[in-house]
């Protein structure tokens, strides 16, 4: 009953003209199915582009007052300060597609981690910030490829968030680009450091260009995301700025993979009881 | 044996000269001539100002990954990155008095430099939050507004700068304070227990009682500092009483009372065992804050360095291209 409702809600808010068989997601969603269940498609859609921002943001706020030097706590402050931005208009936006009366705050705090549908790659621990920084260009590259598509798309909604946070991701492309190759070309530990980092985060990458059948679904709103393309045009902005950081591109592993369906790491849990237990402690509170 | 009475000569028709212009109010700017005295008190002040800054983060920091909203979340990021701002840009004030910043930073880091007792209190609520916006940015505004009289110029114009956001920080703190105290019983006990705790270590901020401040007689009559430590006090416990009542809070003080006559609002005598206590590094979190100072810096080192390898890379290869 419920994802029936869902379908509907979702089928009144579209803009595109689509069937309901269109939105429909079986055989994921069936009872005795392998699993896992999704939401209306347009929904999860939309809470993974927040979810990856969000967690992110999350994770470079830790670095705050911590940095290696100060103009870098002002830089890594702003990259927060963007993408947590840019999850709250996300968020806004698939709460008012749930029709469910949650808001942006409610997504965020009160989803457990399994309701999560951000990439591995963004709630890995934040390491040193080699680590950090590289992890941040991996990200910055996909999110550039990935807001350059939707800000053109068929949903007007979410190509306005998308256009809206484009311009501050290709800032944020620029600045751990550049952190990547001062480390890579730095200094033999800058350029060790950074190799290991490299290799460990490689692995997260792939889950980024994984195309399922949500994307199949949203194509039906006008949603039409190149996975190939977008992998090809990925790598182009990656090999570059690898090369110029003296780096050398992995071999390609098996990619982890998961965070999409709401199968993470174990890390997700306790980034969450962190960033909830305000917000649980007191419920229905405002703040 | 002329020379040396020449140039005393010299010198006090100088100071002379100085402390006629700091008398018709005019700013002493970079390039001109200063006693080492003034130029001394306005690098240990400055310094120890954007220090506090720096060291401020942490305590706010610590609250930014469980802000309770994201729009909570946002506006404190915001506030900790510009207090990094503040930090930086009053280190640049510094160079101008012929002081290197990684000096003052090697400073702070072995525990030589003071900065605001106020910031080796610990966070321990999210209400911290909000009264720290209100009672410690609103007592550093305080003393900043007279300071953007001070008779050093680029100390003056930072300060007008610094004013204009610190501000809008005791404004966003006193407006979570006030969310809380309209919340749920539990938000406003939570406010409660914040405005007790840090109360005390508020008015301490403000330094030493006259009677008891080392540096004021030099600092007044350069006009660097141009109101006493008790005047600003005063001034802030005036101006932050009404507000504690305006959103229903009650002051850890039975002494509190309105002066009718004086229209000031007298308050009780202030722990200054407590305040020498943290002055001299025995405060709840002097250790911590020296410690994740000097951790990020250590933590930071082959950044830095790989940092300024590659520069020197690029600076080679561009004068190889020229």
């Amino acid at each position: 009953m419920a994802d029936h409702t869902e379908v509907e809600e979702v089928h009144e808010d579209s803009a595109a003209d689509v069937t309901s068989a269109a939105l429909e997601v079986a055989p994921y969603n069936v009872a005795g199915s392998r699993g896992p269940r999704f939401g209306a498609p347009l929904v999860e859609y939309v809470l993974r582009l927040g979810d990856d921002r969000l967690v992110l943001g999350h994770r470079l706020s830790e670095w705050c007052g911590h940095g290696p030097i100060l103009e870098e706590d002002i830089a890594v402050a702003n990259l927060a300060l963007d993408l947590v931005g840019q999850a709250t208009m996300f968020l806004g936006l698939a709460g008012e597609l749930e029709g469910a009366g949650r808001d942006a705050d409610a997504l965020a705090f009160f989803r457990d981690g399994t309701a999560y549908r951000n990439a591995l790659l963004v709630e890995l621990p934040r390491g040193d910030f080699g680590f950090t920084m590289m992890r941040q260009f991996l990200f910055d590259a996909f999110s550039v490829v990935q807001l350059d598509a939707l800000a053109s798309c068929g949903h007007a909604q979410l190509a306005a968030i998308a256009a809206k946070s484009l311009k501050e991701a290709k800032y944020h492309v620029r600045h751990s680009g550049e952190w990547v190759v001062r480390l890579g070309d730095g200094t033999e530990e800058s350029h060790a450091r950074i190799s290991r980092s490299l290799a460990e985060l490689w692995r997260y990458t792939g889950e980024l260009f994984e195309r399922d059948v949500i994307d199949d679904a949203v194509e039906a709103h006008g949603i039409v995301f190149d996975h190939e393309a977008a992998r090809a045009r990925w790598e182009a902005i990656v090999h570059d700025v690898l090369q110029r950081a003296t780096l050398e591109v992995p071999a390609p592993p098996i990619m982890a993979s998961g965070g999409r369906r709401g199968r993470h790491t174990e890390h997700i849990g306790h980034l969450l009881s962190t960033m909830q237990s305000v917000a649980r402690a007191h419920p229905g509170a405002t703040w | 044996m002329e020379q040396p009475i020449t140039a005393q000569a010299d010198e006090s028709a100088l100071v002379a000269a100085f402390e006629a212009r700091i008398a018709a109010g005019e700013s002493i700017e970079p390039k001109d001539w200063m006693p080492e005295r003034y130029r001394k008190q306005l690098v240990r002040m400055m310094s120890q100002h954007a220090h506090s800054e720096v060291v401020g983060m942490l305590p706010e920091g610590n609250w930014i990954t469980r802000a309770p909203s994201l729009r909570r979340k946002m506006s404190l990021i915001a506030k900790v990155q510009d207090e990094a701002g503040h930090g930086l840009y009053i280190y640049c004030g510094t160079e101008t008095l012929g002081v290197d910043r990684h000096e003052l930073l090697e400073q702070l880091l072995d525990g030589r430099a003071k900065y605001s007792s106020i910031f080796n209190y610990p966070t321990l609520s999210w209400a911290d939050m909000g009264v720290i916006g209100w009672l410690v940015d609103g007592a550093a505004i305080v003393n900043q507004t007279i300071l953007a009289k001070t008779s050093y110029g680029p100390y003056a114009r930072a300060m007008v700068r610094i004013c204009k956001e610190e501000n809008f920080h005791k404004r966003q703190g006193y407006e979570i304070c006030a969310t809380l105290a309209n919340g749920t019983p539990a938000q406003r006990a939570m406010l409660q227990e914040a405005v007790d705790r840090i109360w005390w270590p508020a008015l301490m901020m403000f330094g030493p009682s006259d009677t008891d401040s080392p540096n004021s007689a030099e600092l007044l009559k350069w006009r660097v500092k141009r109101k006493t430590n008790d005047e600003l006090r005063q001034r802030f416990v005036n101006l932050t009483v009404p507000q504690a009542i305006a959103i229903g809070l009650t002051l850890p003080d039975p002494d509190l009372r309105f002066d009718e006559s004086t229209g000031n609002w007298e308050f009780g005598e202030i722990d200054w065992t407590e305040f020498f206590q943290v002055i001299k590094g025995e405060g709840p979190c002097n250790r911590e804050r020296l410690a994740a100072r000097n951790q990020a810096h250590a933590d930071g080192a082959w950044v830095r360095e790989a940092a300024a390898a590659h520069a020197a890379k690029q600076q080679r290869s561009s004068t190889q291209a020229a």
